[in-house]
C-alpha cells in the first residue's frame, strides 16, 4: 500500500538460537555424567611409566588410591623433596596403610570385598624403597590385588 | 488502524542468549575440575605374606629363570648381563623349551620366574621388567589360544582362558629387595 510496508518474516533468523543452551546442556551433562570430580588433590608429582600390558580398572568404588612420589612445590617446604606416600588425600607413612585400607573396606559391601582393587601410582623416578614397604605392607594387611598405574605405550616392533 | 499486536508479540520473556552463557559456564566449571581418571595399569596378584622366606632349595634350579635388576638398572639374567629389550623372547624360550634343552624349564607348568631388584632401583625399570615378563606370558596364551581354540587369547571364555593359564602358568616370585641403593 504504501512505501513503509513491512516485510514479514524477514525478521527470524536462520538459525533459531533458543536452542543452542540446550546443546551446550547437553555436552554439559555429558561431562556431569562421564568425569569425576577429582577426588583428592595430587599433592605428589606422580609421573607414571608406560607399559603394554593394560588391564583397565572396572569399578572405581572398589579401588582406593596409593599415590607415592615426591611432593610438588607447595608442600616441599614442609615435606621435603624425598619421595612421601599420599592415601587418599593426606600425607601419610607406611604404618598408616592398614587402617587406610580398613576403612576403604568398611564402605564396601561384604560380597565385594574380594574385588578390592589397589591402585598404585607411582613416579617413575622413585626408588623401588619405599615401593617395596608398601607391598609388603599391602601383603600383610590381605590386600593382594594390585593395579601399577601406567600409561599406554605402543608395542616397540620386533627387529 | 486496528491496535498493533507487534508490541504484545508472545516472544519468549527469557532472553535465550544469557541461558547459553550460564550453560557455557557450567561447562567450563565441569571441564577445569573434573578429569575422565584414565584407570589403566599393569594388574598384578601379590603373593601372601607369610613370615618365612619361600624356600627356593627344592627348587631345581633349571626350573627356575632368575631376574636381578640393581640399582643402576642393569638387567642380570640367569647370572648373565642382559638387555630389556631380549627379555622377552629369552622368558618365552625359557618357558616353552621348543628344543628340550636341559638348562630351560621341563615343562611349562613348572617354570618359575624370580624377580629380584635393589631398593635402588628406579620404579620405571621395575615397572618394564615386570611388563615385558607379562608380556611374554600374554604372548604365550595367545598363541596357545590360537593353536587350540582359534582365536585370540583375550576373545575366549573364562573357562577357555583359564584352561590356557593352567598350561602355562604364570608364576613370578618376587624376593626381598638388596639394600644396596636405598636412599634413606
Amino acid at each position: 500500500m504504501s512505501k513503509f510496508s513491512k516485510k514479514r518474516g524477514k525478521a527470524s533468523p536462520e538459525v533459531n538460537t533458543a536452542s543452542l543452551p540446550d546443546i551446550i546442556f547437553m555436552l554439559l551433562f555429558f561431562f556431569m555424567v562421564v568425569t569425576v570430580l577429582r577426588d583428592a588433590e595430587l599433592m605428589v608429582d606422580v609421573n607414571t611409566p608406560d607399559a603394554t600390558e593394560l588391564t583397565k580398572l572396572e569399578k572405581k568404588s572398589l579401588v582406593n588410591y596409593i599415590y607415592i612420589g615426591r611432593p610438588t612445590k607447595k608442600y616441599q617446604a614442609t615435606y621435603g623433596t624425598s619421595p612421601q606416600i599420599q592415601l587418599g588425600d593426606k600425607f601419610s607413612s607406611v604404618r598408616d596403610i592398614p587402617l587406610f585400607l580398613e576403612r576403604h573396606r568398611s564402605t564396601v559391601s561384604e560380597k565385594q570385598r574380594p574385588g578390592i582393587n589397589t591402585s598404585l601410582r607411582v613416579d617413575g623416578e622413585v626408588t623401588m624403597g619405599i615401593v617395596q614397604d608398601v607391598k609388603t605392607q599391602l601383603r600383610k594387611s590381605n590386600q593382594l590385588k594390585v593395579n601399577y598405574s601406567a600409561g599406554k605405550r605402543a608395542d616397540e616392533p620386533k627387529n | 488502524m486496528a491496535k498493533k499486536s507487534s508490541k504484545d508479540r508472545l516472544s519468549n520473556e527469557i532472553n535465550a542468549g544469557s541461558m547459553a552463557d550460564i550453560a557455557f559456564l557450567l561447562l567450563i566449571f565441569f571441564l577445569v575440575t573434573t578429569t575422565i581418571v584414565e584407570d589403566k595399569g599393569v594388574l598384578v596378584k601379590l603373593p601372601p605374606w607369610s613370615e618365612e622366606p619361600p624356600d627356593i632349595q627344592k627348587l631345581n634350579e633349571r626350573n627356575v629363570f632368575g631376574v636381578l635388576v640393581n640399582k643402576d638398572n642393569q638387567l642380570l639374567v640367569r647370572k648373565q648381563p642382559a638387555e630389556i629389550k631380549d627379555l622377552r623372547e629369552r622368558t618365552k624360550e625359557f618357558i616353552l623349551n621348543p628344543q628340550k634343552r636341559q638348562d630351560l624349564a621341563e615343562k611349562p607348568t613348572k617354570a618359575i620366574i624370580s624377580l629380584k631388584n635393589d631398593r635402588g632401583t628406579e620404579y620405571k625399570t621395575y615397572l618394564n621388567v615386570y611388563n615385558e615378563l607379562k608380556a611374554a606370558y600374554a604372548e604365550l596364551w595367545d598363541e596357545a589360544a590360537q593353536t587350540q581354540f582359534g582365536s585370540t587369547y583375550e576373545s575366549l571364555s573364562r573357562e577357555d582362558r583359564r584352561t590356557i593359564r593352567n598350561k602355562i602358568p604364570l608364576v613370578i616370585s618376587e624376593a626381598e629387595p638388596t639394600a644396596f641403593g636405598d636412599e634413606e
